[in-house]
């Protein structure tokens, strides 16, 4: 009799339990605290894509995919708690979503043999596959973000930005910190004048900042901030009358929560991106058929093509292709942490083939590589239209200054070799 | 005039606007801490709970929207209607006279005569409920909040100051609005406390809960009624930061600004709150202009924190705080 109510009782637990998918991915969110606004969309975009996968084919190649969601608040020390966590379920790769944890992240994660993307953002010099062998930041990250930022204003002044005044109003934390380098050594080749403007978190108030920028008047504004600081610091332009087109965000300062709050007058705003906006593509009527309106959405289902929801399912999509190449690669459906790896090394991004998923166009074509973990650094810009409630691209995809940008990939991640005592090689 | 002079002016005048919006959530820590003795944690997250539910009422927005689709499978966000401002504000504040009610009920009339430790870490315990419960109730979305306040530069300010110095000031005119309101409800809040019965009434509280009990003070009347104008200071306060940046989580992060204007000015000094905010929003604003560009800049959060400090060795009660003596 035991035994019988032993069976069932573990039978019950199987049948109750999440299903043992081979497949696991895990979603380190936030969807509490001052950012969540952001999060929340990335993450609905992220588990989405994955849904539909597991909904529309079956998973990826025949393999369900178990999405593995933990709260991270956006808290450096959470996000490692979340890792430590759940890097035991199989995770195959992991999106942290905020700097300050990949930092934290990066020797963990390294000697833990699970790979790491950190698209857009984390530490630029991931991008030498060499020494930061499971770290990836492609398409693009921070120093991308920089010389886009600069080349867009050398093509709006016809290739002269000779002693303009460009000012940086930055997040006075890590991830502010990173164009700097990039900048200066930009200033240097095209001669114009750098001043940096530090806000301290949150960035509700930026007063001095904007009262300097109003006295010193550069030509042109750019801006790394996230959350609050975003929104305050729209509107602060907005009140001193700075051109809105001559203000240029990263993409993590260019969502529409960063500029509904100023209305109307934050139009003409522009933001990097480095895919594409708006959600006038075919794999989004799959969304809406087999996730949303089969009541699946991670979410409410009200974010969808936003640009931070886009974001969130372009990472999906990467992972998900980066999954498939490493089945392809090592003949096997249930691939490891290791093989993902592999598929992430050897992930090539086509028209073609994004196309086939029914993102025609929706990000910038590149190749990873053991020496180049980061991509070909192409992005875009993107500008608020207030009356339409949407950013749109307003230029094609363009490659960053690779000239500028290697030397600086080559001396930080040397650096970190040195000082990790890590043999550098492919 | 040197340029530079006619900078730091303007640098002056925003300073005093900004010590005033700083002032503002100040002076909800104040009144409780007047009456109660209590150090309420929870004051940001009471301005941005305010915020996020005069904007739901404004908005029309079904509360707690996403769990009842969640549970019932519905697909309800809004009521349809829009509610002038003025009247939502009336019924936010109904809510939150509604919250102060709550709060005494279940919390503080079970911890009187409690040390302020315990006290304070119920507080703690409330925002941290608060805020997950205005998420739930409100979603964690961005809001914009327009109750008509004018915001951007004061054209006339602005065409005035050129004329004189040849360089045109900034003040924003929310700042102004923020100003004059401030004004009204500390004189408000001074004539209140100490020429009104409630507000003998509450000062009596402050000093000695069983005393105030012996003469027959009702201390829930108090307590709900102190917590119910911190309530309305938290909204005044929560709609003139969610104007600035949208009705949004960080809100509840304005009690960091508050913390060195108390230090300032005391925690039991109402007028105390409006001079430790003008003297922390000028002084770091000052220091940033002066000192900023010599040092990388984004010196203003640490700079209030010193000059606070720097008070508090020579008054350690704060500029107008009660001189505290404890014989033994």
């Amino acid at each position: 009799m035991k035994m019988k109510l032993m069976t069932v009782a573990v039978a019950a637990m199987m049948a109750a339990g999440p299903a043992l998918a081979d497949l696991t991915i895990v979603d380190t969110s936030y969807r509490t605290g001052p950012y969540a606004a952001n999060g929340i969309p990335f993450s609905d975009g992220y588990q989405d894509y994955f849904t539909l996968l597991n909904e529309r084919d079956g998973g990826i190649g025949g393999e369900m995919v178990n999405i593995v969601e933990c709260e991270t608040g956006y808290n450096t020390e959470k996000g490692v708690e979340c890792y430590e966590a759940t890097k035991g379920e199989g995770a195959l790769v992991y999106q942290p979503l905020s700097t300050g944890i990949t930092y934290q992240l990066i020797p963990k994660a390294t000697s833990d043999g699970i790979p790491l993307h950190t698209m857009g953002y984390g530490r630029t010099s991931a991008k030498n596959g060499a020494v930061f062998k499971y770290v990836f930041n492609y398409p693009a990250n921070y120093w991308d973000g920089a010389s886009l930022a600069v080349t867009h204003i050398l093509d709006q002044n016809g290739g002269d930005v000779n002693g303009k005044k460009i000012a940086l109003v930055y997040h006075n934390s890590a991830y502010g910190k990173e164009p700097i380098r990039t900048l200066e050594e930009l200033a240097k080749k095209h001669g114009f004048e750098l001043s940096l403007l530090p806000v301290d978190h949150p960035g509700q108030e930026q007063k001095s900042q904007w009262l300097q920028i109003r006295r010193e008047k550069p030509d042109y504004v750019l801006m790394w901030g996230w959350g609050v600081m975003n929104q305050v610091a729209i509107q602060e332009a907005v009140n001193i009358r700075f051109p809105m087109e001559n203000f240029i965000g990263i993409w993590w300062s260019g969502s529409e929560n960063d500029v509904k709050a100023a209305g109307d007058k934050a139009n003409g705003y522009k933001a990097l991106t480095f895919h594409n906006l708006g959600s006038d593509y075919p794999v989004y009527a799959d969304i809406q058929k087999h996730v949303v309106d089969a009541g699946k959405a991670a979410g409410a289902g009200d974010q969808v093509g936003t640009v931070l929801y886009n974001r969130g399912m372009y990472a999906a999509m990467l992972a998900a292709e980066a999954i498939k190449t490493a089945q392809e690669m090592h003949g096997t459906a249930a691939i490891t942490s290791a093989q993902m790896r592999d598929g992430m090394e050897n992930l090539e991004m086509t028209e073609a083939k994004m196309a086939g998923i029914g993102l025609p166009g929706f990000g910038p074509e590149f190749k990873v590589s053991c020496e180049n973990h980061g991509g070909n650094g192409f992005g875009a810009v993107s500008q608020w239209d207030a009356a339409a409630g949407e950013f749109k691209l307003i230029t094609e995809y363009f490659q960053s200054d690779q000239d500028v940008i290697m030397p600086l990939v080559e001396e930080d991640s040397s650096a970190f070799a040195a000082e990790n005592g890590i043999e550098a090689g492919c | 005039m040197p340029e530079q002079l006619v900078f730091a002016m303007e640098v002056f005048l925003n300073g005093l606007m900004a010590g005033v919006l700083y002032a503002l959530v100040a002076l909800g820590f104040v009144l409780i801490y007047k009456a109660s003795g209590i150090f309420n944690y929870a004051q940001g997250v009471m301005a941005l709970f305010s915020a996020l539910t005069l904007v739901g009422i404004m908005e029309g927005q079904v509360p707690f929207a996403h769990l009842i689709n969640a549970i019932f499978g519905t697909e309800i966000h809004h009521f349809g209607w829009h509610v002038p401002a003025l009247l939502a504000i009336l019924f936010t504040m109904a809510v939150m006279v509604g919250l102060a009610w709550v709060v005494n009920k279940l919390i503080f009339r079970h911890l009187v005569n409690q040390e302020p430790i315990i006290l304070f870490m119920a507080t703690i315990g409330l925002a941290y409920f608060l805020e997950g419960f205005g998420d739930i109730m409100w979603g964690a979305d961005i809001k914009k909040l327009d109750v008509g306040l004018p915001q951007g530069i004061n054209t006339w300010i602005d065409e005035s100051t050129f004329n004189i110095f040849d360089y045109g000031f900034f003040i924003d005119n929310l700042d102004i609005v923020a100003t004059v309101v401030a004004a009204l409800l500390v004189t408000a809040l001074v004539i209140f406390a100490q020429y009104t019965k409630q507000g003998r009434a509450m000062r009596a509280v402050a000093d000695d809960h069983q005393a105030a009990l012996s003469v027959g003070i009702s201390l829930n009347f108090i307590w709900v009624m102190v917590w119910s104008v911190a309530g309305f200071v938290a909204l005044v306060a929560g709609i003139m930061w969610g104007t600035k940046s949208g009705v949004q989580f960080s809100l509840s992060l304005i009690a960091l600004k508050a913390l060195p204007v108390l230090m300032l000015g005391g925690f039991t000094s109402i007028p105390g709150a409006i001079v430790g905010g003008l003297i922390i929003g000028v002084g770091e604003k000052l220091f940033e202009f002066a000192i900023g560009p010599l040092v990388g800049g984004a010196t203003e959060n640490w700079f209030a924190y010193v000059l606070a400090l720097i008070f508090l060795v020579f008054r350690p009660q704060g500029l107008f705080g009660e001189k505290i003596i404890e014989r033994v």
